[in-house]
């Protein structure tokens, strides 16, 4: 069924009895020639691309809970093409590309909100780097201007313009920035790719992958063994634990990061705004709650809930330059569990053992790279080669010395 | 989270600093043969297990001794806690 104006005009007239389930719920088939783990906002997206771009029948995607239970359903939304390196930024560009068009290329409305993201900076040296990550973006085709106080002054007047520790001095706006409703994201890809033969398999977790000779033959799941001719893995914060089943140690610890929403308010916040002296960023959502978070909790995890510190500390940043945010109430905190790698980049490569690829470590950047990385691991899985803009996601170059490490603290991945 | 410190009790993990797997003490030797992929593995690679994990924590806000604590990565309970001086020793590791 193809969702458009007039559908909902004459399923208006008719009662709304002819609205059908947006994806199929099929039992599992003993043997595919693509079967991607993990029904994320990436799997999802990798399994569509596969039949759409790809031309490839016969994909599965099996999933341990429900479509949209991971974190691609508790993120915090933002999208954006602001990265500094050569080895991220064109996979970011390629990816807030794809946003673009992504509504009308899977037929779904996902609320893509190009409302432009606004980084403070607070001292010369940051208002510096700001320029050089401004131009890094230019290079790559994304769009990136300076604005002074005045400016900001103009478009977010409610600022804590001088905050005593922390005045705001100006900022970088990424115009093309901006939100997209995160779990519609999930529901979209699952229907495109439903619509083209995917069968997306829901209660249905990997337990072990079958290694014969070197070579992936399918996964032991809950719902029995399912062959695979080449598989995909793409569990977000478990990639150890799956990636463990064939025997390999990742440059990954599991982290959780936690998210807050206020109650609605009217519209207060026109874009999406981050604090540069600290972690702290916020948007409004469409009904009205300020959606905001800051930091990982810092500690290995694999619980999806978080400690008091971090409210504190995410708190204390909100107010440093969002004062009246004080005045909501909370309505609402969680948490996710990611995969933090040692760069803080993430690896889209094959393995060590033929027929498996691996997709993982986003860190807490993963949400705007779903589209891309779905393409991208669409296009590994078949033609056993990296997509032009992902040849930096290699696994092997922590061996080689090679890492994208954009904020430069080395191996220690909390600090990313 | 609470870190029951062996030497002064009860304290907020919120004064300590998290480093990661207690693995960390076993600092390659720069000298051996396959020195090069030790130091890989003990850098970048992990083992980030769902349950039991040994992990290292630096008491900075306190008396600034280092700590071995053994904590659920599932449900964040600590069921251990070690001055990290005295586990280096068990372990085999000089000072
Ligand atoms: C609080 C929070 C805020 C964030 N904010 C942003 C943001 O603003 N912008 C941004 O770009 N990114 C953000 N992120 C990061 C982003 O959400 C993730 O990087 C991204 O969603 C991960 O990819 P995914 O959607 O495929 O993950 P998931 O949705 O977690 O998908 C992985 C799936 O694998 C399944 N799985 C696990 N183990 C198995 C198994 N053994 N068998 C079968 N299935 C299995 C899981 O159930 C899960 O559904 C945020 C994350 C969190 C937690």
């Amino acid at each position: 069924m193809r969702y458009s104006g007039f559908r909902i005009f004459k399923e208006a007239l008719t009662g709304h009895k002819g609205w059908t389930p947006a994806w199929r719920d099929p039992d599992p088939q003993p043997h595919y020639d693509y079967v991607i783990v993990g029904g994320g906002g990436h799997g999802l997206a990798t399994a569509y691309y596969l039949a759409k771009q790809f031309r490839q029948s016969r994909i599965a995607v099996l999933e341990k809970g429900w479509i949209g239970g991971g974190n691609v359903g508790r993120n915090t939304t933002i999208i954006r093409s602001n990265y500094l390196l050569d080895g991220n930024e064109p996979f970011y560009e390629f990816s807030l590309k794809l946003w673009e068009g992504l509504e009308q290329d899977f037929n779904y409305n996902a609320m893509v909100s190009q409302r432009g993201i606004l980084n403070l900076y607070h001292s010369d040296a940051q208002r510096d780097a700001f320029i050089r990550r401004g131009n890094a973006m230019i290079l790559h085709g994304a769009d990136a201007e300076l604005l002074d106080r005045a400016q900001i002054r103009r478009e977010y007047p409610f600022l804590d313009f001088d905050n005593a520790r922390f005045p705001i001095l100006g900022g970088l706006a990424h115009r093309r920035g901006g939100t997209v409703r995160h779990d519609a994201v999930a529901w979209g890809y699952a229907r495109g790719a439903d619509q083209r033969g995917v069968d997306i398999i829901q209660n249905c977790a990997v337990t072990g992958l079958r290694i014969e000779n070197g070579r992936c033959t399918g996964v032991e799941t809950a719902r029995g063994f399912i062959g695979a001719g080449k598989g995909g893995v793409a569990v977000a914060g478990n990639s150890s634990r799956l990636m463990a089943m064939a025997g390999m140690r990742l440059p990954i610890e599991s982290h959780v990061l936690q998210a807050f929403v206020t109650e609605g308010l009217k519209p207060i916040l026109p874009g999406v705004i981050t604090f540069g002296a600290g972690h702290f960023y916020c948007s409004q959502s469409d009904k009205g709650g300020l959606v905001f978070g800051g930091d990982l909790d810092g500690y290995n995890s694999y619980a999806q809930r978080g400690n008091l510190p971090i409210i504190e500390d995410v708190a204390a940043e909100a107010m440093a330059i969002l004062p009246n945010l004080g005045r909501a109430r909370l309505l609402r905190s969680w948490g996710g569990v990611m995969d933090m790698s040692m760069d803080g980049s993430p690896i889209i490569d094959r393995t060590p053992v033929e027929g498996l690829y691996f997709n993982g470590g986003w860190c807490y950047g993963g949400f705007k790279a779903t589209p891309a990385s779905g393409w991208c691991f669409a296009h590994l899985l078949t033609t056993d080669q990296p997509h032009p803009t992902a040849t930096a996601y290699r696994i092997d170059r922590f061996a080689r010395g090679t890492m994208i490490d954009e904020k430069g603290v080395g191996a220690q991945p909390n600090r990313h | 989270m609470i870190i029951n410190h062996p030497l002064l009790g009860p304290c907020d993990a919120q004064e300590f600093t998290y480093l990661g797997d207690a693995s960390l003490l076993h600092r390659p030797d720069g000298l051996a043969d396959g020195a090069a992929q030790a130091f890989f593995d003990y850098a970048y690679l992990r083992d980030n297990p769902a349950g039991l994990h040994r992990e290292l924590w630096f008491h900075e806000q306190g008396d600034r001794s280092w700590l071995v604590v053994t904590r659920d990565t599932l449900t964040h309970e600590i069921t251990q806690v070690e001055l990290a001086s005295n586990v280096a020793r068990r372990e085999g590791r000089s000072r």
